[in-house]
């Protein structure tokens, strides 16, 4: 605290009177703009990181991987035609800059299975995938905040234990159930049983229900949870009760005064919590037969069309540093803080 | 060497004695953080402690007081300027690892008593590995460690319990055992009584004055509080914003202080004579 | 549920865990006593029913009846059978990926911290990198090298595992490394990893084993998902996964078939999710850390019913405020024990005592703040005409008593703006405009000398110092002209010399608005230089009433006063010379 000697000096302090406010002399002291050159960093190191790993996966087949993708009742005309297709006959680091090179230009290779390009087999493939996840995020802030700070400002100080067991064990088993048992569940009793829903595909915004549903249900749970334990310990902080002593009505003491410093470290867990429901997605469309990425990965598995995995790998992964880079911004806004501190989360 | 050095003559005018001292810091400049947020926390500071002698070092938050203390056991490095410990530079990994033959053993006694102790480990296991540092056993050592104990007033059933069974001054008091175990020849105390309530500061600056005229400790003494150096310290040093204002023989200081901030220090305490809430500010 | 354990990177460990907690954690005993289950189920069941789970009969598809109470299969096979046989290889392979995750991560994160900076850095970006992005993900790339199979479904969960674990196990021994027992371990001579053994990893080992219980849920669920896409355990062997993927190409005609391994895996998450919250409870240090010594309780009395006030009673009416025989109790334990005083108006009251003498506690009962538990009661508690112990109009309260805190870093909120703060109680009780309540604060805060006052409403609180903030603390309670100020240790948290002008100003301001002020501090030379009256208190009673002139000229006719004057270092060392 080098500041606080400030006050030391009483008469008429000169105007920078004693913080370390950022100069205004250089665009590098703008909290934003520092902020971007540090995120930038993180995420060109995330994106080397991506890159690398999906080239990766074909190298390390163990034997030789165009025996491998072939089959084992594969001619020697059909391996070699793979191994050209592959460019395996060419020393790795070459074969990395043209992988490199052909992401530059939009070139993600091309389907053994269907032999179209992959970047459309993707394209052709994300929206789905979007539809799902996008909603299902909403969903999940749109049901734990209200509900964990409901139950965390109802049970503040040791009130209501019943509630806070209740909420505890209700929540925590939701939150456990797998995002597809919860979906086959769903299938069983809604579509199934009393058929509120179609239990599959992709033709009607009905048949998104389920999934989302699936897809959120667990997440809203354990994020409510950390809402709800945020909450109590943001109640038991000084500056709430510096609130109390306004005699603030109820809606205003919570909402105005704890929602914003909850929103910081719930932003920065929520973030992770999104990450993990894209990877539900990929086994969520499984359920439900969806024709998104996940079902198409995890054919493409099946089948060893590695260009498609490649290509579906490094987008999913495109989208969760996406998400984490609009958590991150979202923070920002919120908690001017979170710009320059270090490092928050994770 | 015996773990309790004979006091001897330890009056502060025994240093005709054509030894160094004990401590010299000369022109230090110790800069934190890196890059933009790097702050010159120490700037040119110059610190003599004899031996036998009770240093205090006097300052506010961000004075740079508890930087020079880490200074001097090498937590912090100098970016200019020279440490010497008994004539001696001070290595440039500071304490840690294997001390240079002959280098003063520097003990510091950390401010906050709820963090300075081990939580999980009992009061012998703590002296314990002060004495071994690298097998830490309590048994070969439970002599030694009911002998320290003794040193600072606590009873010897209290090498069995944790530090979380233990009021802040006697966790203090812990730690100034701790301190002794490793046969210091200096030991910085950084604001040791800060955390405490008046009368438990009290016990603690009383320990603190017996164990020097007992064991003829070096003592670098770090506080806020100018009442509390003023009564232990010999010599005292007063820093601001990391530059020193003003040195001298304790009384000197503050019978005649030179410095404006002295002044206005010493004007602020509450129990000093020149204290005053009507006075209209300045 | 690995959010869960994202909180207990602030759970900092304080002492050795109760034997005890275990029993009042009845989450955990239920947690536990289901994993048991599931463990026993494991070894049991495939001695004992891997003939009903394998062979193939004639009663394919049956739904559940009496003979097989979850139904069989198109072979015949009876589902409960299978799904409890399925148990020990799932439970088998979650363990496998789980200890490979754990002890490559746990590796890594200490690494990371005993490495030199560079290193460290370079593992850290690297870490984040890979937390990024869905482990599901990073299995699936794991699957595609590998191929489907259980081996390869362990390899890829457990490595997908490793950068969570890594980075978690950072952050928790990098929280204890900073502490002051780690450092001063360092320069006793301990050598780095036995400092990472000896005081490091005991510190964060509870946070870690609830890491490790809700990491052994999750690769229970996920080695099960992929087993469920298919590309985990392949016929003939089944593990949950694989009887639920089984089971979904006849879901129509079937619906049943994924009763059984769905009921298995809820079970399972379930179990494991209740242990982890009876681990983190039992870690936690607002459980674990029982309270410090306290003062003992004093023998439970009720105040008298006559009422005699330590002063004249005439004065009684015009006083601001009363309190007469106030006790407050923490479950059963007094913490304040029947304190009576007064307050006219312009009088400064200043409350002395050390920790736990109960001073801060007949503040927060005068202001109504208590914290929850406490209990207070009294004869009369009363703010002018304002019975406190009654429901008293939020209003008047707000506008008629000021409050300012100890701590001025803790006491603002550092998400809003300072004018949004100081000028709050205008606008939401007074109903002033905007604009003229924050004139009214900008004035007030020019009189206190707070510099460049109209700049500071646009600011957060972490832009002001600690001096800055304390003066704006008491320049906002006197905006609404309140009858009473309670100021509690508002200068404790300042530097001396700020201390000096923020007493200052406060006297000054006090004096020119007549507004009487209850003041708590526990430097009894403060209260000595700013009160008309003070009261000593000690273990939640007043033992003396004594003057600020008295205390000024140290002069002082309970013991306990005069051990506390004895006590100022100043005061010790004038009589050392003397």
């Amino acid at each position: 605290m080098t500041t606080a000697t400030a006050g030391a000096a009483p008469a008429p302090a000169a105007p920078g009177n004693g913080h370390a406010r950022a100069g205004r002399g250089s665009v590098l002291d703008l909290p934003w703009v520092r902020f971007a050159v540090r995120r930038a960093g993180g995420l060109v190191l995330a994106l080397a990181l991506l890159v690398t790993v999906t080239f990766l996966i074909v190298p390390l087949l163990p034997g030789d991987p165009a025996r491998a993708i072939a089959g084992s009742a594969a001619t020697p005309q059909a391996v070699a035609t793979i191994r050209a297709d592959l460019g395996l006959d060419r020393p790795l680091p070459q074969r990395f800059v043209e992988y490199v090179g052909g992401l530059a230009r939009g070139d993600l290779g091309t389907s053994f299975r269907y032999r179209v390009p992959v970047a459309d087999v993707v394209a052709t493939r994300l929206p789905y995938t979007v539809q799902l996840a996008v909603p299902a995020i909403v969903l999940v802030l749109a049901l734990a905040v209200p509900l964990g700070m409901a139950v965390g400002v109802l049970t503040r100080g040791g009130r209501r234990r019943r509630l806070d067991v209740a909420f505890g064990v209700v929540a925590g088993a939701v939150a456990a159930v797998p995002p597809y048992v919860l979906g086959t569940l769903l299938v069983v009793t809604l579509a199934i049983g009393l058929k509120l829903f179609p239990p599959g595909g992709a033709q009607t915004p009905a048949s998104l229900v389920l999934p989302i549903l699936a897809l959120s249900l667990g997440p809203a749970c354990a994020v409510a949870r950390v809402v709800r334990a945020e909450t109590s310990s943001v109640l038991e902080q000084e500056f709430l009760r510096t609130a109390r002593a306004r005699r603030l009505p109820a809606g205003r003491l919570y909402l105005r005064h704890a929602l914003p410093n909850l929103l910081t470290s719930v932003l920065t867990l929520t973030g992770l919590v999104l990450t993990s429901l894209l990877g539900g997605t990929v086994v969520i469309e499984n359920v439900f037969s969806y024709p998104g990425l996940g079902t198409e990965i995890v054919q493409a598995i099946v089948s060893k069309d590695y260009p498609v995995i490649q290509g579906i790998i490094l987008c999913v992964g495109v989208l969760a540093l996406l998400v984490n880079l609009l958590v991150d911004v979202v923070l920002g806004l919120v908690d001017p803080r979170t710009l320059t501190g270090g490092h928050h989360g994770g | 060497m015996s773990p309790f050095t004979p006091a001897g003559a330890t009056s502060p005018e025994a240093t005709e004695v054509p030894t160094p001292p004990l401590v010299h810091v000369e022109d230090l400049v110790v800069v934190l953080g890196h890059g933009r947020s790097a702050r010159t926390v120490l700037d040119h500071v110059d610190l003599t402690v004899e031996r036998g002698g009770v240093h205090g070092l006097v300052g506010e938050s961000g004075s740079g007081k508890s930087t020079l203390a880490k200074a001097l056991v090498g937590v912090h490095r100098p970016a200019s300027g020279r440490i010497s410990l008994g004539g001696i530079p001070l290595p440039r990994r500071g304490m840690r690892g294997r001390r240079a033959a002959g280098l003063p053993r520097v003990q510091l006694v950390p401010q906050d008593p709820w963090s300075s102790l081990d939580p999980r480990r009992t009061v012998a296991e703590t002296i314990a590995e002060a004495v071994d540092p690298v097998r830490a056993r309590v048994a070969p050592a439970r002599a030694r460690i009911s002998a320290l104990l003794e040193q600072v007033r606590l009873d010897a059933d209290a090498a069995d319990r944790y530090p979380h069974q233990f009021s802040g001054g006697q966790r203090q008091r812990i730690a100034v055992a701790r301190a002794l175990a490793g046969d210091p020849d200096l030991l910085v105390a950084d604001e040791i009584t800060s955390a405490l309530d008046l009368t438990t500061q009290a016990e603690i600056l009383d320990l603190l004055a017996d164990l020097r005229a007992r064991l003829g400790l070096t003592m670098l003494f770090i506080s806020h509080d100018l009442a509390v150096v003023r009564e232990i310290s010999d010599e005292v040093t007063v820093l601001l914003h990391g530059r020193v204002v003003e040195r001298g023989p304790t009384e000197s200081v503050f019978a005649r202080p030179s410095d404006g901030y002295t002044r206005r220090l010493l004007a602020a305490d509450p129990g000093s004579p020149g204290f005053s809430l009507e006075a209209g500010p300045v | 549920m690995a959010v869960d354990t994202a909180l207990l990177a602030e759970a900092a460990l304080r002492g050795p865990a109760q034997r005890r907690a275990w029993r009042r954690s009845p989450s955990l005993l239920a947690g536990g006593a289901v994993l048991l289950l599931l463990v026993v189920v494991g070894v049991v069941a495939p001695l004992v029913l891997s003939g009903r789970a394998e062979t193939l009969t004639g009663d394919a598809n049956l739904a559940p009846g009496a003979g097989n109470w979850l139904g069989t299969d198109p072979f015949g096979r009876d589902i409960l059978a299978r799904a409890l046989v399925a148990t020990r290889l799932t439970l088998l392979m979650a363990a496998g990926a789980t200890a490979l995750s754990f002890v490559a991560g746990v590796a890594l994160g200490a690494g990371a911290l005993l490495a030199p900076p560079r290193v460290r850095q370079v593992l850290l970006r690297v870490f984040d990198a890979a937390v990024a992005f869905p482990s599901l993900v990073l299995a699936l790339v794991v699957a595609a090298v590998l191929g489907a199979g259980a081996g390869s479904a362990v390899v890829a969960i457990g490595l997908a595992g490793i950068p969570g674990f890594a980075r978690l196990t950072y952050n928790l021994a990098q929280g204890v490394a900073t502490r002051d027992f780690v450092t001063t371990a360092h320069l006793l001579g301990v050598p780095g990893p036995r400092v990472l053994t000896r005081h490091v990893l005991p510190n964060v080992s509870g946070p870690l084993l609830v890491l490790l219980t809700s990491s052994f849920a999750l690769s229970l669920l996920e080695i099960s998902s992929l087993s469920f896409v298919g590309l985990g355990v392949q016929s003939p062997q089944y593990d949950w996964g694989r009887l639920l993927n089984e089971a979904l190409p006849s879901i129509y005609t079937a619906p049943w078939l994924v009763l059984a391994p769905s009921l298995m895996l809820v079970l399972a998450g379930a179990g494991a999710m209740l242990a982890g919250d009876g681990v983190a409870r039992l870690v936690d240090p607002r459980q674990v850390h029982g309270a410090p010594a306290a003062a003992p309780a004093p023998a439970a009395r009720r105040p008298p019913d006559a009422v005699v006030l330590g002063e004249d009673d005439d004065a009684a009416d015009d006083a601001v405020l009363v309190v007469d025989g106030l006790v407050v109790e923490a479950g059963g334990r007094r913490l304040v024990d029947d304190v009576s005083f007064r307050v006219r108006p312009g009088e400064v009251v200043g409350l002395v005592g050390e920790s736990g003498s109960g001073k801060s506690t007949i503040a927060m009962a005068v202001a109504g703040l208590l914290a929850d538990g406490l209990v207070a009661d009294a004869r009369t508690l009363r703010l002018r005409d304002l019975d406190l112990l009654g429901r008293p109009p939020a209003r008047r309260l707000a506008t008629e008593l000021g409050i300012v805190f100890q701590d001025p870093s803790a006491t603002f909120n550092p998400a809003l703006r300072l004018g949004s703060q100081l000028t709050e109680v205008l606008r939401v009780h007074l109903r002033r405009p905007r604009a003229v309540a924050r004139d009214a604060v900008v004035a007030a805060l020019t009189e206190i000398k707070v510099t460049e006052p109209r700049r500071r409403l646009h600011q957060h609180p972490h832009e002001l110092s600690g001096g800055m903030l304390q003066r704006a603390s008491i320049a906002a309670a006197l905006t609404t002209g309140p009858a009473l100020l309670v100021a509690d240790e508002p200068t404790t948290a300042l530097d001396v010399t700020v201390q000096a002008e923020v007493l200052r100003q406060l006297r000054r301001l006090q004096r020119e608005h007549g507004t009487a002020v209850l003041f708590i501090s526990h430097d009894i030379g403060v209260v000595g230089a700013l009160c008309d009256t003070v009261l000593v208190l000690r273990d939640g009673r007043v033992i003396d009433r004594t003057t600020g002139a008295a205390l000024r000229a140290g002069e002082a006719n309970h013991p306990w006063t005069a051990a506390l004057l004895a006590a100022r270092p100043g005061t010790r060392q004038d009589r050392a010379t003397a």
